[in-house]
């Protein structure tokens, strides 16, 4: 078994290890995914169809956000950073295998244990208070495989936020500028098919959408056939670009500590 | 426990002033986190923008009627955020020993630790909040008596000390459920979004639960129903309108018992 | 200063009993201790991790209130005077830092002025005073978190002695320090103790400290005050064997001489221990009847191992009575 696998499952079974903490959070998750659903089932009584959604897709729309928040890690962070901070990042540069990779596995991991212990409640509650649209067998595939791709892009934004500790000296305002972007052009307040014309357009094209409006869409079944693909292509493609950017910043950052020695 | 009151705000105002001047050390980090402490804040007043964009009225409500709950509820909760919602980390201090420290201070761990990184950054959750507040007044469609102008101001202090209260009360739980913290933000920012919308939108026993047992119905929804001259769909009498007041000092009463039960209860089990 | 009778702490401990259900339990951590410290005493407070030394610190300072028993510290009970003693006493944690992590150590210092109400001149003289002892200068200016842990743990020493408490309780106070830190720290606690005659209560895992600074010692296992004396009769009690190191003209098997056992054998060189029974004087005639004898030492049993017997349970040390000392009054 190589190395990342192994990074992998360490970090699943480190963010699993207390599971209280992260019940904890799933609670609040769930009772913000109720308020929000009766917000926007009035939305929809004022306005049915609205966006082509009826008040079902919206109220699984919302549920499924919730339940994704700890999973693509909505609100950012990650401990890359204190470790930068603190220094300790050149332990990581000196191992054998790249940062980005190992940071990467870490995060799936931490993913995949989120999505147990944060992402079920949410939902569960939502299905046995509202009808929500679930998908079958076949979307629940094309679903897996858009949340994974949702991962690859949450954890790319981050690592590019995290990278960005070598050069300033208080990322905070980073992650501040990163916060709203996320949750307002990732569907998480609203979902994008409300937001007027050119806003809505720009949100759609942005790689936040990736993290959220399109893996929901997928789940509601609104992406099939060749619009599943483009779908997916479109997560692909920012994952693609992104963690090519984190690379490159990656090259710079080590050659920054080398120079000025750590 | 401070000897006196005016020794507790004494104490309070000398601890969040080293707090600020430590913040103050990096201008420029302090004024971007304001600002985007400012913008995560207003996104969900662009939120009910965009709602509004799509129907005139929601839940019975008009645009400016809903900015005012979104207002009068941000700035009561950004007002006491600021004085007391580092409370909700109670729990980090009890698992890093923190509050052991405290306890061999003189000085109430409770005002210590609402002072903790007191910072005025959190003071721009105001500037939304009192920017969309003052957008929203003037374009209510009301009868403006002498009564409603009062009750204002009343509602929005009011609000702080009931959302104050929930904060200490969420931060008590915590000396029972150490890992708590992560529920008790359904209570707190939860609450904080629910008062942004008129309670006519939610089920009718989430209404019950949040205007009987945790009273964020007296926040600025029964008040409000007065200033707007709105029907209250649970048909409590007209006197719940207007005991916002006292609804928050019973509110601040039984935050400060849990408080004092879980800080005795922490001396005695250690944990 | 200090007067503990019969205290007793439990906790309630929750334990897994099969996959959901949980049993509570009482476990003591302090099982009916009693001691009292004088004016001005230094006095050391050692056992293994989870013996209760922790505990005892907490109920002394009013963290923690004792299940039973009674607690005086500088005449208030620390259950209930919490705020008053705190301003009769100074606490130094050496895991963690009481000071304010952003601040600079002098904004700290200063806090802690204001929070203990000390006058300024009298604070001003204070500083200076610890600013030199401790050599505070060069970081007084530095945020905390800044700091090196032997810079920080001075810079916690100096705040829990702004107020002039006149006790300092010290939970580890070395822990983790380099040697030059540690020194500078001894240095100034001995110095506290015998020029402002500060009474002075530390826990440590580190004998050195002990051996150093403590002319009293109490040991706390599981629980219970397993000695209460001076360092030497501790080694006298207590004390395992002697071992007495001979090096023989030639190597050879190990030597047979009644009522001792030879532990090592390393080529001429033999280890054989003695106990306490045993004299040493006729041990070394009856070697040198039987062998030619090089070089003899006799090594008494080292703070550590004395320590580490006791914690073992290896020998029971039942203090009597306990020692009748004139009661810290006010």
């Amino acid at each position: 078994m190589g190395v990342f696998p192994w990074v992998a499952w360490y970090a699943f079974r480190r963010h699993t290890a207390y599971p209280l903490g992260s019940a904890a959070e799933a609670v609040t998750n769930t009772a913000f995914g109720f308020l929000r659903a009766y917000v926007l089932i009035a939305l929809w009584q004022a306005r049915p169809a609205l966006g082509g959604y009826d008040a079902a897709d919206a109220v699984t729309f919302t549920f499924l956000t919730q339940a994704l928040i700890g999973p693509v890690q909505i609100f950012g962070g990650m401990e890359l950073t204190d470790r930068i901070r603190s220094g300790a990042v050149a332990i990581d540069l000196y191992r054998p295998a790249g940062l980005q990779s190992w940071w990467l596995a870490d995060d799936l991991g931490r993913a995949a244990g989120a999505l147990l212990l944060r992402g079920t409640l949410p939902m569960l509650a939502g299905a046995l208070a509202f009808p929500l649209r679930l998908p079958g067998p076949a979307g629940l595939a094309a679903f897996t495989l858009s949340f994974l791709l949702a991962t690859l892009v949450g954890f790319a934004l981050r690592y590019l936020v995290a990278l960005g500790t070598f050069w300033l000296h208080d990322e905070r305002g980073l992650q501040a500028i990163s916060l709203v972007l996320s949750l307002f052009l990732s569907g998480m307040i609203l979902p994008l098919v409300v937001f007027p014309g050119a806003l809505g357009a720009a949100a759609r094209a942005l790689p936040w959408a990736a993290l959220i409006q399109v893996p929901a869409e997928v789940f509601l079944g609104r992406r099939e056939g060749p619009r599943l693909v483009s779908a997916l292509a479109f997560q692909a493609g920012w994952a693609v670009v992104l963690l090519a950017a984190g690379a490159l910043l990656t090259r710079r950052a080590r050659r920054r500590l080398v120079i000025q020695g750590g | 426990m401070a000897d006196r009151p005016f020794d507790a705000v004494r104490v309070y105002a000398l601890l969040a002033w080293t707090w600020i001047r430590a913040a103050a050390q990096y201008p420029v980090s302090l004024a971007l986190l304001t600002l985007g402490t400012a913008v995560v804040t207003s996104l969900d007043a662009a939120a009910i923008v965009v709602l509004f964009g799509h129907a005139p009225r929601i839940a019975g409500f008009t645009a400016p009627e809903v900015l005012f709950l979104y207002g009068t509820s941000s700035l009561s909760f950004a007002v006491s955020d600021l004085l007391v919602g580092t409370t909700e980390l109670l729990g980090r201090h009890i698992r890093e020993g923190s509050l052991d420290a405290m306890l061999v201070r003189p000085v109430s761990p409770l005002i210590q630790i609402a002072t903790e990184d007191f910072s005025v950054r959190r003071l721009g959750k105001l500037v939304p909040a009192g920017l969309v507040l003052g957008y929203a007044l003037p374009r209510l469609d009301t009868a403006w008596t002498a009564g409603r102008v009062v009750l204002v101001p009343v509602l929005v202090l009011a609000g702080v000390a009931i959302f104050g209260g929930i904060w200490v009360l969420a931060g008590a739980v915590q000396f029972v459920l150490i890992d708590g913290a992560g529920a008790t933000k359904s209570l707190t920012y939860g609450g904080a979004y629910l008062t942004q919308y008129p309670l006519t939108m939610f089920a009718r026993d989430l209404v019950r639960g949040v205007t009987f047992v945790v009273p964020l119905a007296f926040v600025n929804w029964m008040p409000a129903l007065y200033v707007l001259d709105r029907p209250d769909p649970l048909g409590l009498p007209g006197a719940a309108r207007f005991a916002s007041p006292a609804v928050a000092v019973l509110t601040c009463g039984a935050a400060a018992l849990a408080w004092r039960a879980g800080l005795r209860r922490y001396r005695s089990t250690g944990s | 200063m200090i007067e503990v009778v019969d205290v007793v702490k439990t906790f309630t401990v929750r334990r897994r009993a099969g996959r959901v259900r949980r049993v509570r339990t009482e476990a003591a951590a302090v099982e009916g201790v009693s001691f009292t410290v004088g004016r001005g005493e230094f006095v050391g407070l050692l056992g293994p991790n989870g013996a209760g030394k922790s505990t005892t610190i907490k109920m002394l300072t009013g963290i923690l209130t004792p299940t039973s028993g009674t607690v005086r510290v500088c005449g208030l009970d620390p259950a209930h005077r919490r705020t008053a003693l705190a301003r009769r006493t100074g606490v130094v944690f050496g895991q963690r830092t009481t000071l304010w992590w952003d601040l600079p150590l002098r904004d700290s210092l200063a806090l802690v002025r204001r929070l203990y109400r000390v006058e300024a001149a009298a604070h001003r003289a204070r500083l200076a005073e610890l600013t030199a002892l401790l050599e505070l200068g060069p970081f007084l200016d530095t945020p905390v978190r800044q700091l090196s842990l032997g810079q920080r743990m001075r810079g916690d020493l100096a705040a829990a002695l702004l107020h002039a408490p006149e006790l300092l309780v010290l939970d580890e106070p070395t822990i983790g320090l380099d040697v030059v830190s540690k020194a500078t720290v001894r240095g100034f606690l001995e110095r506290l103790n015998a020029e402002r005659g500060t009474t002075i209560l530390l826990t440590t895992h580190d004998l050195g400290d002990i051996e150093r600074l403590c002319p009293r010692v109490m040991i706390i296992d599981r629980g219970r005050l397993a000695y209460d004396g001076g360092l030497e009769r501790l080694r006298a009690e207590a004390g395992g064997d002697r071992v007495l190191v001979v090096e023989l003209a030639r190597p050879g098997p190990p030597v047979r001489v009644p009522g001792v056992t030879v532990d090592r054998v390393e080529g001429p060189r033999q280890w054989l221990r003695l106990p306490r029974s045993a004299n040493a004087a006729q041990v070394v005639a009856a070697l040198a009847g039987g062998h030619e004898v090089r070089d003899i030492a006799l090594r008494e049993p080292g703070i550590e191992e004395v320590v580490a017997r006791l914690y073992r349970g290896e020998r029971e040390y039942r203090p009597g009575a306990p020692a009748q000392r004139p009661a810290a009054a006010e």
